[in-house]
């Protein structure tokens, strides 16, 4: 089962689908349909490097071009270089290198608040001061509109993420969720065309967050807007975007929807940081169109599906996801290798199993099954073989 | 457990009312956190509360005219002040007997002191007076002793007055407190109130005894009057003492007996003794308590319809009240805009480079307050080293230096620099708190950077400004020393006045009540601000 599992309608689509429908949603709902042709580039970082000490690069070599409507999470570790690259957007930072541009215009030199982007902050930076409606209404002020369209426009945003009873509050009187909400309407109250989201979930409880992810999803796709997101939870990630960007180490290390990040990463990092994994190691002993044989370090031989491995004898990291593990012996394929199993433990966790193995050495070695009426329960010491289709066990590099 | 029916109150678990089981729960927490606060609590009741008390009660206390004058003080009670005229011979007589007391406690000079503060001059007419007072009566004194030499020695006089039981156990050592008889207290009033309090007198002043010596002239002097008024007080004694006021009373009658008035020998030791303006002031400062310190300080005086403005050359508390408020105000607006951007600075720095220019904020608080003021007096005077600089760079003239210091200026300048720290400090904290991703997100809102400070950074600093001024306008407006080192005579405050009257002028009483006013002042301007800007928006920390 994939995990990326969309909610409500959308459900039964395909993520490219998806993608595909929330476009169309957004062309149909812009006017500018002019615009369009334009899509492909509306936000393009290009070759892009900032350092702060002129020693290290926080980021290096940064390219990445966002069409408009596309919902991007930039995801990654702390220090991965995902903020930074949102501030240098958001203009809170000067990039050392590189051109970032906006609607094709480079914005390098354009102060922030003449960007005309919407922001929402990890800790909401609601001004405690203003009340509600204040604080929406102060993009509108700085912009010298009127009051009249002020008001209305104040009260469409509050409408629109059902906060219209909360105009004379002070922020210190919302809860979390509600200051999200108001962070949220602030950063759509002026009508920017590209919103940028700073961990904006950091702060709220489980439940609460899985509420406000559809929430968001649904606005952004709904009123057409442009959204880079930055978060560090990679379910977060895989549920709220149209496309993904890993960071690690101050470069995109993969760049993709959400399905095709989870089941195909494209190295051995976002096989590890994307959802649950299992790796072996060992060398390359065959190679040939979509198949090589791995050889681990134990001796056992293993099929698996090469993906930046590309000659005999390399060393590769072999990733395989614990939910396309399979050990009832029927179900395995002909003439696929397998491998020997110890059962170490067995967890109960309601809609699944999970149980931990040894495998050719690995003591950490997870399978994910469902509860299913028909699902056999493996005890602990139980001997089993396990095995795999060789297109979910990727040959990454070491 | 607690029953929790409808009915009556709630019990604890054994039967006693949940309220009063809590109560008496609670009663052990209180009693020890009390116990650990009564050092402090006790050091500040002692150190600051009682003598902060012992001050304000001096604002209005005035009982030392009534102390010691008692006589006169009741004498004057039936005196017209706005007659014009000096009050009747008996009020002088009064004077008389009270002034030979005080002079011999060496107390009169006080009394006249405290009134001197009322009506200058009065205090050299009781200095005076003091001097001679106990030769007034002498005529009367050599005529008895002519008539009789037994009217000089002690145990005379002792048999006259004194309660026989005290004469029994009078003479020795620990002499018991002088008793007067009640049968002389009865014909002779006056007379044994003076000798009593003669008696009394050189008992605890000198550790004489009465038995051993003669009285002084004013005793006679009131025999004199009582004799006068009563020829037949001899009638309530014996012997050698009831011949002896017969024979006296009769010599009393007689044309040749010489008698003098007080009021003209009072007069010929000062002639101001008969200005009714003397006797007005004994007359209004001889009540137990006063506001004529208050009226004092608020530039009133006591004048013959209630309290009036004092002539314009005397009015100096109310110049120099405003000039306090308005150089503290000036005061605090300088540290304001000079402690705002630093505050700022240090708030936005990181903490490292924050922590040593916070040092360097912090010096002054290690230096000295008279180093610091001193070293102002250094750099502001004319031949100090602003001056100089100025005529080296050909700015000022040499013979044209600048005037920097003895006035107000110089006062504002070291002051301000002196009560900084006081302003950056709880800016720093307050502004420290405050977030940097709300300027981000005002910028993103579309903000420019002074839209960005003004409606989103500056609010929320407020509650430092605030704090700040107030300790920095309440420490201003107290404040001694550097006014009165660099301030001259335009550049002192109020509590320069309060010193004075402190340590030179000794009028406490006035010192007393001009601190109560000062006291009062930043009470008030304290409420107004929590009134205005709320006292829960002030932060120290």
């Amino acid at each position: 089962m994939p995990v990326a599992q969309w909610n409500g309608t959308v459900l039964t689509l395909s993520h490219q689908e998806r993608s595909k429908s929330a476009t169309n949603k957004n062309i149909n709902g812009e006017p500018d349909l002019a615009d369009a042709s334009n899509t492909d580039a509306f936000v393009e970082f290009e070759r892009v490097q900032k350092s702060y000490d002129g020693e290290t690069l926080v980021v290096k070599d940064l390219n990445l071009t966002m069409p408009k409507g596309e919902f991007l999470t930039m995801l990654g570790p702390s220090g991965s270089g995902k903020t930074t690259c949102l501030m240098m957007l958001a203009g809170f930072e000067t990039a050392t290198h590189g051109d970032i541009r906006l609607g094709g215009v480079s914005i390098n030199n354009i102060p922030p608040h003449k960007r005309g982007i919407g922001m929402v902050f990890q800790n909401y930076a609601l001004f405690p001061h203003m009340t509600i409606a204040e604080n929406l209404s102060f993009p509108l002020e700085v912009r010298k509109l009127g009051k009249s369209e002020r008001e209305a426009k104040v009260k469409r945003a509050l409408d629109m993420v059902e906060m219209g009873d909360f105009g004379g509050r002070r922020p210190a009187q919302l809860s979390g969720g509600q200051q999200q909400r108001v962070a949220l309407a602030r950063a759509l109250v002026f009508e920017p065309e590209l919103v940028l989201m700073d961990e904006p979930l950091g702060a709220l409880d489980k439940q609460l967050r899985e509420k406000m992810q559809f929430e968001i999803t649904h606005l952004a796709h709904q009123l057409g807007i442009t959204t880079v997101y930055v978060t560090h939870d990679q379910t977060e990630a895989l549920t709220m975007s149209d496309r993904v960007a890993v960071f690690n180490d101050g470069r995109i290390q993969q760049l993709a929807p959400p399905d095709q990040l989870y089941e195909e990463p494209a190295n051995s990092f976002v096989a590890q940081f994307i959802g649950e994994n299992n790796t072996l190691e060992g060398v390359i002993k065959e190679i040939g169109e979509g198949r090589a044989l791995v050889q681990l370090d134990g001796g056992e031989l293993i099929d698996a599906m090469p993906i930046n491995v590309s000659e005999v004898g390399q060393r590769t990291r072999v990733s395989i996801r614990p939910e396309r593990v399979e050990y009832n012996k029927e179900r395995l394929q002909e003439g696929v290798h397998t491998l020997k199993a110890e059962v170490l433990e067995f967890i109960y966790m309601g809609d699944i199993f999970r149980t931990r193995l040894r495998v050719a050495g690995n003591d950490e070695f997870i399978i994910k099954t469902r509860n299913a009426p028909d699902q056999v329960r493996l005890q602990p010491g139980q001997q089993i073989e396990i095995g795999w289709l060789p297109e979910d066990c990727r040959a990454l590099d070491a | 457990m607690s029953d929790t029916t409808d009915t009556g109150p709630v019990l604890a678990a054994d039967g006693t009312p949940l309220k009063r089981s809590l109560a008496r729960a609670l009663r052990m927490q209180k009693m020890r956190a009390l116990a650990l606060i009564a050092p402090l609590l006790l050091f500040v009741l002692l150190t600051f509360i009682l003598p902060i008390g012992d001050m304000l009660f001096r604002s209005v206390e005035n009982s030392i005219v009534s102390e010691t004058l008692p006589r006169t003080t009741a004498a004057v009670q039936t005196y017209d002040a706005d007659g014009g005229e000096a009050p009747p011979e008996s009020t002088f007589d009064a004077l008389a007997y009270d002034l030979v007391v005080a002079a011999e406690k060496k107390v009169h000079t006080r009394v006249g002191s405290r009134l001197n503060y009322e009506n200058a001059g009065i205090s050299s007419l009781f200095r005076k007076a003091g001097r001679k007072v106990d030769d007034m009566g002498e005529v009367y004194l050599d005529q008895f002793v002519e008539l009789d030499p037994a009217w000089e020695e002690p145990q005379a006089l002792i048999a006259l007055f004194a309660d026989p039981s005290w004469a029994a156990s009078a003479g020795g050592e620990d002499e018991p407190r002088f008793e007067y008889s009640s049968a002389a207290a009865e014909v002779l009033p006056g007379a044994t109130d003076a000798y009593t309090a003669w008696a009394r007198t050189i008992q605890t002043e000198d550790q004489d005894s009465p038995t051993k010596e003669e009285p002084w002239a004013p005793v006679y002097m009131a025999l004199y009057h009582d004799l006068a008024d009563n020829p037949d007080a001899a009638s309530a004694f014996e012997g050698d003492t009831a011949a002896r006021l017969a024979a006296a009373a009769a010599a009393i009658q007689s044309p040749e007996w010489q008698t003098m008035s007080t009021r003209d020998a009072f007069v010929d030791i000062d002639e101001d003794w008969a200005d009714p303006e003397v006797w007005r002031t004994i007359k209004t400062y001889s009540s137990k308590y006063t506001n004529g310190y208050f009226l004092n300080a608020a530039d009133f005086q006591k004048g013959h319809d209630g309290p009036e403005l004092r002539p314009e050359l005397q009015r100096i508390y109310g110049t120099l009240f405003l000039r306090t408020m308005i150089m503290s105000l000036a005061i605090t607006v300088s540290c304001i805009v000079l402690g705002y951007p630093v505050a700022w600075i240090l708030a936005n720095l990181p903490s490292r480079t924050a922590n040593v220019l916070m040092i360097l904020v912090l010096l002054p608080f290690w230096t000295s307050l008279l180093v610091r003021t001193s070293a102002w007096k250094v750099m502001l005077q004319q031949q100090g080293v602003i001056n100089d600089v100025l005529v080296w760079l050909g700015i000022v003239a040499d013979n044209d230096r600048l005037v920097m210091i003895n006035n107000q200026f110089g006062t504002i300048v070291a002051m301000t620099h002196i009560l900084l720290p006081f302003m950056i400090l709880p800016m720093y904290s307050v502004m420290q708190t405050i977030n940097p991703s709300y300027l981000r997100a005002a910028k993103s809102l579309g903000a420019t950077n002074w839209t960005a400070f003004w409606r989103v950074y500056f609010p929320q600093s407020v509650p430092g400004i605030g704090a700040g001024s107030i300790l920095v306008f309440i420490l201003a407006i107290g404040y001694y020393i550097t006014p009165e080192l660099v301030g001259g005579t335009k550049g002192v405050f109020i509590s320069n006045r309060i010193a004075f009257h402190i340590s030179q002028s000794l009028n406490w009483g006035l010192a007393a009540a001009l601190g109560t006013i000062l006291l009062v002042v930043v009470l008030l301007l304290y409420w107004a601000y929590d009134k205005i800007v709320g006292i829960d928006n002030v932060k120290l920390g």
